[in-house]
């Protein structure tokens, strides 16, 4: 809401300048976004009139004028402007007056003719962007008055930003109620004239829709004149509102609006066909908005209508039909209470937002439609002449909001604020607020007013008695709080040591929007239901990711775009997909990798990073669970997206907790990446719970360590042979590593070696050589029935 | 003994002129060996009188042990030059650099949540997490935001059908935690958070981290007094702080909290649009409602609740001038952290 400081001033003035006063409000819940001069910064501009205005001898488009400021002698001035004419009233800036920081009048001359001062647009005053010509004053402007002084332009337009709970003082006396209290004044707004009727006319109004529109005041105007134009002071004051002046009508209803603070709307009579109803849309019943908008109605929007068809969307927008133009003549005008919430939900079906809507979607104070229609029509009476019919109020009490009775307990305030306010201060604030207090301390009984639709529970009360005393009055409390042990499960993995864990091994964390291009990963993770957002901010982002790969593809696209050659990235985070049991949400830990396992350096050759890499970064974090490596099986993948020579499924208990691999050669090349492209990721479930250490005893006796060295077919895997080996030796067979692995020359073709050393230990007893060797007798022969490896002499 | 004695000195020309440890043990057989003058000599004692044989023996020893002597010295100090000469040959630049792996980085927003997080966890706060697609009632409706009210649409909302959405806020958190715990209750919420925005200052995604206190005993005062200590503790200095009414349909009273601007003091800066002041956070006294929805006494139980952008502290706390940076995920940005 942005108003006039002067205009409320008239009406509360605080012992507070500008700057402090702003402070103070801001303080108050009431905070301040702006302020702003109403004008440029001038001086020496004088209330001028135009005594007469001759073509310049040498210039088309300029003219020489007589000018007089009040001084005996005429000013000569030379203007370009086109509207100048005698008698037409002007701010002039005379010799020595000053624009801004750097623009002086001095006398001049233009085009060989003498100029003695300027004559003002509103764009020099600061007061539009743009004008048209020169800024005509009114004609009973006072000759030789400082403009300044004139139209009051030593003001300030202040612009705060309220709080959807503050409907109140979206007006000039509801700031000013606001403002009195917190600075202890009394408060008196202005007290409203009734305007008595001139004319018989009275609306006949039905209330159909009590709910939604519990009273509804009318009034008939006639024989109004809209050659009229709407007086200065009051377009300054919409102006300083941040509201264009439109034509008398429109623009009292508005000042009406931003001083009272009730909406108003104007129709023109003619067009009215007999009876007011306030009653439900019909289905699919349409309107064209005073915007041309055309809207087809639900049955839950309330709308002004007369006995044939809608007029306007009640509380929202007139319509184009029975709109005010300049052939009016006799008019209604309405001043209703509409309930917030169903009138919230019709604005919002239609994404209309007007001045109206909003004051009505925050509470309108249900007992001020008489008052207002009264100074609505005062101000029009003087402006635009005619003749006023009766008041009509039509009313459904019951349907009005009933005010609550709220107890408030002294105690209640000291308990929730942590600080003890005094009786008196108490009552003095909530009276102050408008509210009436009833009994005596300790405890109150409190009945808000008409206007304040956020005050319902003692919290509230205590809350206004915190905003008034001030939040800086209330001392920092018990800051540090009593220390509390829990248990915390040492089996729990921190999310920070996962993290820590891939930053040791050199890989950076991102942070990736959680929704994606769909189109990226359809090519991705095309089995798996993505969740279309409804309303999505892009294409880019219209998809709930269903893996980390998307985002992190695209950051690293990002990166490689910006001369980056080795990317390694990691992110934590939830994957959201469609199932048949609904939605899921699962946090998963995603990387890549790509260009060479090194940054460039002199000791080690650069090479490029490899699946064992990878599978190396993601075995130190099942590493980390401290569940043993052969709890983890590692299966050539079914992963779309992966190499299916190059990608492996991570298990767990038989369950797949994740994929790691080179990024399937035709997806690289759709995505146009040339680079091999590493990926892993991991259900961060299946990793984020340890196994407790458990101590075994220690032997001891000797371990024995045995090497043997199998030729196998090139398509059997290592983990098969270990599986083998590990089952067959398992009761002495303390440590298995695989050390070698041979292709190649002296092998036949199709066939590999692979190297195990066995590290044999008893625990109760020295190993014998002879049973020793049994052991590998057993193991050769098993490898050889079962995979017909050839031991390697 | 004429001998004997040019034997020694022959020797100890020979000995000093050695030059390596080869030569000198060859020096060693031709003057101590068996073969050697003096073994000749010693053999030819029994030629000599009994009175000479004891003298010409002991010069002979004498003369031995001196050799001996000279040798050992002479192969001390080859050994040490030859020693060092191997250190001189084995020694390496070593301002190359290391080998290996240089270190990756944390995001600046998990850096600064961590950092969040380690103070509360002092304080005892637990850390909790919940899901990121909400009901309109947990985002909402628990939250004291009825359908029609302006604060729905005043947060841009993601939706999905079925009345599921974005969370707006981690506000869910704690009725979640409220709703599964007895007080009193201290946690702390950090995560992600949506709102259909995207300009200069806002991202459609971002971070915050949310706290709730519930107790018998506590009160503004208290919240006053916890988040003071917050942010002394986060920017470790002591800083001006400011409390301005507020509205959150979830807490009442409410308050937004401003510091004094960490860049300039208080003076006024970019930064903080000239004003001298940053608003950091939201917070509050739990509303009733919130806690009768979850079935908490609020009567018995006041509580107070808490809210802030971590992004925002991330690049307050790093100087970093632009939101949008922090998700573009640019190596050039990610490895300054």
């Amino acid at each position: 809401m942005k108003f006039s400081e002067t205009w409320l001033r008239e009406h509360i003035n605080p012992a507070l300048d500008t700057n402090a006063l702003a402070e103070q409000m801001t303080q108050a819940g009431l905070q301040v976004d702006s302020v702003q001069a109403v004008a440029a910064d001038f001086s020496n501009i004088l209330v001028g009139q135009v005594l007469s205005v001759e073509r310049h001898p040498d210039a088309d488009k300029l003219s020489v004028c007589k000018v007089t400021v009040g001084d005996e002698e005429p000013l000569q001035i030379v203007c370009g402007a086109s509207n100048v004419r005698p008698e037409m009233k002007v701010p002039t800036a005379i010799v020595g007056a000053k624009i801004g920081k750097d623009f002086k009048i001095k006398k001049s001359k233009l085009r060989g003719v003498q100029s003695c001062g300027m004559l003002c647009s509103a764009t020099e005053l600061g007061l539009a962007e743009t004008a048209n010509g020169i800024y005509e004053l009114p004609q009973d402007a006072p000759v030789g008055q400082d403009v300044r002084e004139y139209l009051q332009l030593d003001d300030t337009m202040i612009d705060v930003e309220l709080t959807p709970n503050r409907g109140d003082c979206l007006s000039i006396v509801g700031l000013a109620r606001d403002v009195a209290v917190l600075n202890n004044l009394e408060y008196q707004p202005p007290i409203i004239r009734s305007i008595p009727a001139s004319i018989d006319d009275k609306p006949s109004i039905q209330l159909h829709a009590p709910e939604h529109c519990a009273r509804y005041v009318g009034r008939i105007i006639r024989g109004i004149c809209l050659d009229a134009t709407t007086p200065l002071w009051l377009q300054e004051r919409l102006r300083r509102s941040g509201i264009r002046s439109i034509d008398p009508v429109v623009d009292v209803t508005n000042y009406v609006m931003l001083e009272l603070g009730q909406p108003m709307h104007a129709f023109d009579l003619k067009m009215i066909d007999k009876g007011i109803h306030v009653r439900l849309a019909a289905q699919k019943e349409t309107l064209t908005l005073l915007d041309d908008t055309e809207l087809t109605l639900s049955s839950e929007d309330l709308v002004i209508a007369d006995d044939k068809k809608a007029l306007a969307l009640a509380g929202v927008m007139g319509g184009l039909h029975s709109g005010v133009n300049s052939d009016t003549q006799d008019i209604l005008l309405e001043s209703a209470y509409f309930a917030a919430e169903p009138l919230a939900l019709t604005a919002r079906r239609y994404g209309l937002h007007t001045d109206s809507s909003h004051r009505y979607e925050r509470g309108v104070d249900f007992s001020l439609q008489a008052k207002a229609m009264e100074r609505a029509t005062e101000l029009l009476l003087d402006i635009v002449g005619g003749q006023a019919g009766s008041v009509t109020e039509t009313l459904e009490p019951d349907a009005l909001p009933s005010l609550p009775n709220i107890n408030v307990r002294h105690s209640r305030i000291e308990r929730v604020l942590g600080y003890e306010v005094e009786t008196a201060n108490v009552v003095r604030i909530l009276q102050q607020l408008g509210m009436k207090v009833a009994e005596e301390a300790p405890q109150w009984s409190v009945i808000p007013p008409s206007y304040r639709y956020d005050i319902r529970l003692e919290v509230d009360c205590v809350e206004e008695v915190g905003r008034v005393i001030g939040y800086d009055q209330i001392p920092y409390g018990q800051g540090l709080l009593d220390a509390q042990l829990k248990p915390v499960p040492e089996e729990n993995i921190a999310h920070s040591s996962i993290r820590q864990l891939l930053v040791d091994r050199d890989y950076m964390e991102a942070i990736t929007y959680s929704f994606v291009n769909n189109a990226i990963q359809q090519v991705i993770a095309p089995d798996v239901t993505a969740i279309q957002l409804l309303n999505p901010i892009s294409q880019d982002m219209s998809v709930m990711r269903t893996s980390m790969w998307p985002g992190l593809i695209q950051a690293m696209l990002y990166n490689l775009n910006r001369q980056q050659s080795r990317i390694r990235l990691f992110e934590l985070g939830l994957c959201f997909s469609q199932t048949k049991e609904g939605i899921q949400q699962v946090p998963n830990i995603g990387g890549l990798c790509l260009g060479p396992k090194l940054d460039e350096q002199w000791a080690s050759k650069a090479s490029p990073v490899d699946f064992y890499d990878i599978k190396s970064d993601v075995q130190a974090l099942l590493v980390m669970t401290g569940f043993a490596q052969s709890q983890f099986q590692w299966q050539a993948t079914k992963h779309t997206a992966l190499h299916p020579g190059q990608g492996a499924d991570v298990l767990k208990e038989g369950k797949i907790i994740g994929h790691v691999g080179a990024l399937h050669p035709a997806i690289k090349q759709k995505l146009g990446i040339k680079a091999n492209l590493w990926l892993f990721e991991l259900n961060l479930q299946a990793i984020d719970n340890a196994q407790l250490p458990k101590f075994a005893t220690l032997s001891k006796y000797p371990a024995i360590r045995r090497d043997i060295a199998v030729v196998i077919d090139e398509k059997l895997t290592a983990a098969e042979l270990e599986l083998i080996v590990q089952q067959e030796a398992s009761e002495l067979l303390v440590d298995l590593t695989l050390f070698d692995v041979y292709h190649g020359e002296n092998l036949p073709k199709g066939q590999k070696s692979i190297a195990l050393g066995m590290l044999l230990q008893h625990s109760e007893r020295t190993l014998q050589d002879g049973e020793v060797n049994d052991l590998m007798d057993r193991v050769v022969n098993k490898l050889q029935q079962e995979m017909g490896a050839v031991l390697r002499e | 003994m004429q001998d004997i004695n040019a034997i020694v000195e022959e020797a100890a020309s020979a000995v000093n002129a050695a030059d390596d440890l080869s030569t000198l043990e060859k020096i060693r057989v031709r003057y101590l060996g068996k073969k050697s003058e003096f073994t000749a000599i010693l053999k030819s004692l029994g030629s000599l009188s009994a009175e000479e044989r004891p003298k010409v023996g002991s010069l002979v020893n004498e003369a031995k042990q001196s050799i001996q002597q000279n040798i050992a010295m002479r192969t001390d100090s080859l050994k040490q030059a030859q020693l060092n000469q191997q250190l001189q040959q084995e020694t390496i630049d070593i301002t190359l650099p290391g080998r290996g792996v240089k270190r990756g980085a944390l995001h600046p927003v998990t850096r600064t949540q961590q950092r969040i997080e380690k103070i509360f966890a002092q304080l005892g706060f637990n850390v909790e997490t919940g899901p990121e697609i909400e009901t309109e009632a947990y985002n909402f409706d628990a939250l004291n935001i009825p359908t029609h009210h302006p604060a729905r649409a005043m947060m841009d909302t993601f939706y999905f059908p079925d009345n599921l959405l974005l969370r707006t806020h981690t506000s869910p958190v704690q009725i979640r935690y409220m709703q599964e715990q007895q007080p009193p209750l201290r946690m702390i919420a950090p995560g992600r958070v949506y709102r259909s925005d995207s300009d200069v200052t806002h991202t459609p995604m971002f971070h915050q981290v949310e706290g709730l206190l519930v107790d018998e005993n506590t009160s503004f005062a208290d919240l006053k007094g916890l988040l003071q200590e917050f942010m002394q503790c986060f920017f470790e200095k002591s800083l001006t702080m400011r409390f301005r009414a507020s509205y959150f349909p979830f807490t009442e009273p409410s308050a937004e909290v401003d510091i004094e601007c960490v860049k300039c003091t208080g003076k006024g800066c970019r930064i903080c649009s000239d004003t001298g002041w940053l608003e950091v956070l939201g917070c509050g006294m739990v509303h009733p409602n919130v806690l009768e929805w979850v079935g908490i006494d609020s009567e018995k139980y006041l509580g107070y609740a808490f809210g802030l952008g971590i992004d925002r502290m991330a690049m307050l706390r790093y100087g970093i001038d632009d939101l949008r940076l922090l998700f573009d995920n640019d190596l050039r940005l990610l490895k300054q952290f």
